[in-house]
């Protein structure tokens, strides 16, 4: 009896639609989020994230009738992100049904927004998400990897580890690392840099960025340390099924929810 | 018709929805008289244990503790499971229903806190757990947990044992999150929302 890993289905949403791109350009159409965020539950999948991948840089709030209509759908935890900026933001995503509110730029500009919602919601309802970049010419590129914000476009001068360590010490509940190297290539997570993050905290790691088949999530499980992965477009397109994923990686020593 | 007791611990969306999913005639209410004349009630519930202060200093309580005493079927969730114990040591003046013995605890040093994510469940022959198999896995998120006592009907580990689900005549507590924990969560809901 162990608490297993998760497996995370990711929705990018713009203008209420499932999107995707790759390193944050060149966006395709995937969908109607209420039918994948259903779908994906059905299939198997531990937990779904929705975020306005395009709310912060165009000034907009969450779509909450996006959020309202697509938590009807199932019952597994829900997480939201993008665009919320202050209590009030997301206490509206809570109502509208989500358990946990994703929080990335706007905790950048005003760490002090973590502590609020934590103190009003709890920890367990503040995810920090955080996207990092390698330190390509640093000595040590893992260790000096770099938080970037506003959908992956500005550069923020701040190191990943201790944004993640004041992240928990302010009351986050969990840190959402994506990969801005890895994501969206479909070569596997960032393991060293999870890793890196995952033994700087004491609050649980999502690994997301690069996901491209059942042995990158068992690496970032397992060498890379992380408590959960995230992917998106593998399960949107049918690339991978949630269930036989998890039966592979479970084969690999991978705690999983089986049957799901 | 299913009392929701919202006592300002962030939202009950979740659980409306979830005992709806099942057919059950729920309300979300703060108001002692609609716990009167309630046929079951829920206290739901994320967050810090402090904020069950709210049920006492609006008439929550006693309004509750009438209708358990009463016979009323009962059920805590997450901390609506701790409240139902002594007390916990995250807000130490902070009095539960004592309808349990001992008192809730932080996990350990060294463990990943919160505990969140999907658990198995150990359980043992309960009304709330009927047709739920040993082993089915749960959602939980909580930083706090409720001892293993005599009337644990499921335990789960992380680090060490804990109280996952309690229950004793008509009072009943999970640490997990049924309205999350999919077709298992359901099933629980759907267990108690038909009990006599």
């Amino acid at each position: 009896m162990t608490l297993t890993k998760r497996i995370i289905a990711c929705l990018d949403v713009n203008a209420g639609r499932v999107v995707k791109g790759v390193q944050f350009v060149d966006i395709i159409d995937a969908g109607d989020p209420a039918e994948l965020a259903h779908r994906h539950a059905e299939a198997g999948t531990d937990e779904i994230v929705l975020l306005d991948i395009t709310a912060t840089h165009e000034g907009r709030g969450t779509l909450i009738d996006t959020v309202r209509r697509t938590a009807k759908q199932f019952f597994v935890p829900f997480t939201v992100g993008g665009g919320i900026r202050t209590v009030d933001d997301a206490a509206a995503i809570f109502d509208a049904g989500a358990d946990k509110v994703s929080i990335n730029s706007a905790a950048i500009a005003r760490p002090d927004l973590i502590d609020e919602i934590g103190s009003r919601f709890g920890a367990q309802a503040v995810i920090v998400a955080i996207d990092a970049r390698r330190a390509a010419r640093s000595n040590d590129p893992v260790s000096d990897a770099e938080v970037f914000v506003s959908g992956g476009r500005k550069s923020t001068g701040r190191k990943v580890v201790e944004w993640a360590r004041e992240a928990e010490e302010r009351g986050a509940g969990e840190i959402l690392l994506t990969s801005m190297d890895a994501d969206g290539t479909r070569a596997g997570f960032d393991c060293e840099l999870t890793a890196r993050v995952s033994e700087a905290v004491q609050i649980p790691v999502i690994a997301s960025g690069g996901a491209g088949n059942a042995q990158h999530f068992a690496d970032v499980l397992l060498d890379g340390k992380a408590d959960a992965a995230l992917a998106a477009s593998i399960f949107h397109f049918g690339i991978a099924d949630v269930r036989e994923l998890k039966k592979e990686i479970a084969k690999r020593g991978v705690p999983v929810r089986l049957p799901c | 018709m299913i009392a929701v007791i919202d006592y300002k611990a962030g939202n009950l969306t979740s659980v409306m929805k979830a005992l709806h999913a099942v057919g059950a005639n729920a309300v979300a209410t703060s108001c002692p008289e609609d716990i009167i004349k309630a046929d079951k009630l829920v206290l739901p519930g994320v967050g810090h244990f402090s904020v069950t202060a709210y049920l006492e200093e609006h008439g929550l309580k006693a309004a509750i503790e009438k209708r358990v005493q009463g016979g009323v079927p009962f059920l805590g969730i997450c901390v609506g499971l701790q409240w139902l114990f002594e007390g916990s040591t995250e807000s130490p003046n902070t009095e539960g229903l004592k309808a349990f013995s001992g008192k809730c605890e932080r996990f350990p040093e060294g463990m990943k806190v919160p505990h969140v994510g999907w658990n198995a469940i150990q359980v043992k022959e309960s009304r709330l757990l009927r047709g739920v198999a040993d082993g089915e896995h749960v959602y939980f998120t909580h930083s706090y947990r409720a001892p293993v006592i005599t009337e644990t009907v499921a335990v789960t580990e992380y680090g060490q044992p804990f109280t996952a689900a309690v229950e004793r005549g008509n009072i009943m507590g999970v640490q997990f999150h049924p309205e999350k924990s999919g077709a298992v969560g359901l099933r629980i809901l759907d267990n108690f929302a038909r009990l006599a």
